[in-house]
């Protein structure tokens, strides 16, 4: 119970800032405000790959779908379904249809990850690589034949309902629920299977189950940041979500620490400011990545923070410690 | 009919460019277990040594090619020596995430190197056209078809009759078995490389001349195809890498001449979905059960 009002609390902490981080300068407004999005896709990832130990390299492509298909709703219902809802007030209705549509996205994405998950997650390691990646593309070829989104001309026309507040509440939903279901029975299920698949499915584990569970959770959230994407970009393009994307998100998490929560949000944010620092040379940018990568793998291959986490009451606590 | 026929001839020139460049990735896994993602951008670079050596050199067709052969061999020895020897040991989602990082770094370079923009392929061999009974053949057609089984053929034979093709086979089998009985598998492993590399940059040298276009981003499509291609006839046995690309290379100019161009990128991973579903190990692999 005390756990739950702290967890409130928290969440209100946030909303507060963000809606106070809304004078800020619009450039650092829009850096901060897609921190968030690649917080939401970084934890997300992390859950199936840091640590449900499967390797996913697809998440552009369930971002697509959520992103597309609550960017559809709201482009052809949004109007009809806020008018049904005059009786509340304009603001109010609005959000609670952008709740609703991206929701209904994720939810989407969700399904999605169960469908491709159900065949894919049978296969081990490096053939789930190449069978995510090939349903992400498929997805996206999906799309560039759908003239009801705009296919290969882009899908102008959505209506900008993202603002940091939802990024907010959003990535902090997003956070909870992974951590909440990593530190739960499940989580540690979950978790067994990332140290050892065989010793786990001999103890009796659906280790199936368990893992198109994550993977789907994954994907919703992937839903999720698409949506949100979306709505603030208020034109989506095929092009957004190649593969190049899906190893963005990747990286994030690699550079964090795979299985680290406050790693992929350390990631987030240093893959986010990173490109605005080196915005000058477009080129050095990628081949930084890259080299980063390369790196990263031959002399830290746990990243960063490898599966610890940064905890803010241990390091009081250590604080303390040292004062004495 | 004679459209399909047509539509076959087509689709076995493409196959056989799948089929070289599944054939590194079919050895590479054999040895290493690791898909080396950087495969496509090898390819992608023997393309531009091609190019070079074509082009601004002036050297003849077949000299052009085995330069390109050469460059790409070195640069594969390279990659593998710096990126890929260190991760031996670690597990292997690191050495996935390296290659990744091998892949991204061999486009970006070229990018930087030469640009973005696409080139046109310097045209050493002037194209002829054959009519026969209403099939257009081209000599370019068999240009590839030819050196590609040509390459087919050499390789079968140093895996099959060479020293090293034995020690390889051996390697791919039992890598510390291998090692105890006195097998250098550092050099085995670098010769492995050597010898996809060179595929893959005959392969890219062949799809200048037949689609005339290269640019430093034409690797990734072709390299995830042709991995498609080496899982469909069973990874890790090089006739099944062969019979995958064909096989690829057929269903995919079947589909873009008979249902829509546009969703030919997804007929690869259409296919990679079924053949994983139907039969992980492959049409000519053998299932094999998982050991503790």
């Amino acid at each position: 119970m005390r756990k739950n009002v702290l967890v409130l609390i928290s969440l209100i902490i946030v909303l507060i800032l963000a809606q106070l981080s809304k004078s800020l300068d619009p450039y650092f407004y829009q850096i901060l405000l897609f921190f968030g999005i690649n917080t939401i896709l970084a934890v997300s990832l992390n859950l199936i790959n840091g640590f449900t130990g499967q390797f996913s390299i697809g998440h552009a492509g369930f971002m697509a779908a959520g992103g597309y298909l609550s960017a559809a709703l709201s482009v052809y219902q949004g109007e009809k379904i806020i008018n049904y809802l005059a009786f509340l007030p304009k603001d109010f209705a609005q959000g609670l249809v952008f709740f609703v549509f991206v929701l209904i996205g994720g939810i989407f994405a969700g399904l999605l990850g169960i469908l491709i998950g159900i065949p894919t997650l049978r296969l081990k390691g490096d053939y789930l690589a190449i069978a995510t990646l090939g349903f992400g593309e498929i997805i996206r070829v999906i799309i560039y034949n759908m003239e009801i989104v705009g296919g290969p001309r882009g899908f102008p026309g959505i209506p900008k309902y993202t603002d940091i507040t939802w990024v907010a509440f959003w990535s902090f939903i997003c956070i909870l629920v992974v951590y909440r279901l990593i530190h739960s029975s499940h989580g540690r299920v979950i978790i067994s299977i990332r140290e050892d698949e065989t010793a786990s499915e001999a103890m009796g584990v659906n280790t199936t189950f368990y893992k198109v569970f994550s993977f789907s959770v994954g994907a919703f959230f992937a839903g999720i940041a698409g949506g949100l994407f979306a709505h603030y970009l208020m034109m989506l393009h095929p092009s957004s979500f190649t593969f190049m994307r899906s190893v963005e998100i990747l990286l994030m998490i690699v550079l964090g620490g795979l299985g680290s929560i406050t790693g992929s949000v350390f990631g987030a944010f240093v893959l986010t400011v990173l490109p605005e620092a080196l915005r000058g040379f477009a080129h050095l940018r990628l081949i930084i990545y890259s080299l980063a990568l390369i790196i990263m793998m031959l002399v830290k291959p746990l990243g960063l923070m490898g599966n610890k986490e940064v905890s803010l009451y241990r390091l009081i606590k250590k604080f303390a410690k040292d004062r004495e | 009919m004679i459209d399909i026929i047509q539509q076959l001839i087509n689709g076995i020139s493409l196959g056989s460019i799948y089929a070289l460049i599944a054939l590194g990735y079919t050895m590479v896994y054999g040895i290493l277990r690791l898909i080396n993602f950087a495969h496509g951008d090898i390819f992608m670079v023997g393309a531009f040594i091609g190019f070079f050596a074509l082009g601004s050199w002036g050297l003849p067709f077949v000299p052009g090619l085995f330069v390109a052969m050469l460059g790409s061999a070195i640069l594969g020895m390279i990659v593998e020596r710096f990126a890929y020897r260190p991760l031996r040991t670690a597990p292997r989602i690191s050495l996935l995430i390296t290659a990744i990082g091998v892949s991204f770094l061999l486009e970006n370079l070229m990018v930087l190197l030469v640009g973005a923009s696409p080139r046109s392929f310097p045209q050493s061999i002037s194209l002829e056209i054959y009519e026969m009974g209403g099939l257009i053949l081209t000599n370019r057609q068999i240009i590839i078809l030819s050196i590609a089984i040509g390459l087919m053929i050499v390789l079968q034979l140093i895996v099959m009759k060479t020293k090293i093709g034995k020690a390889m086979r051996a390697v791919s089998q039992d890598r510390e078995m291998a090692q105890m009985l006195g097998i250098n598998i550092d050099r085995v492993i670098a010769f492995t490389f050597a010898l996809g590399s060179a595929l893959a940059a005959a392969g890219g040298v062949l799809v200048g001349l037949y689609f005339n276009k290269i640019e430093p981003y034409m690797g990734v499509m072709p390299g995830l195809k042709a991995f498609v291609a080496a899982v469909l006839g069973g990874i890790g046995i090089i006739p099944g890498a062969m019979l995958g690309g064909f096989i690829l290379g057929v269903a995919e100019v079947l589909v873009s001449a008979f249902i829509s161009s546009t969703v030919r990128d997804a007929v690869a991973f259409v296919i990679l979905i079924v053949i994983l579903l139907v039969r992980p190990s492959g049409i000519l692999g053998k299932h094999m059960r998982e050991k503790v």
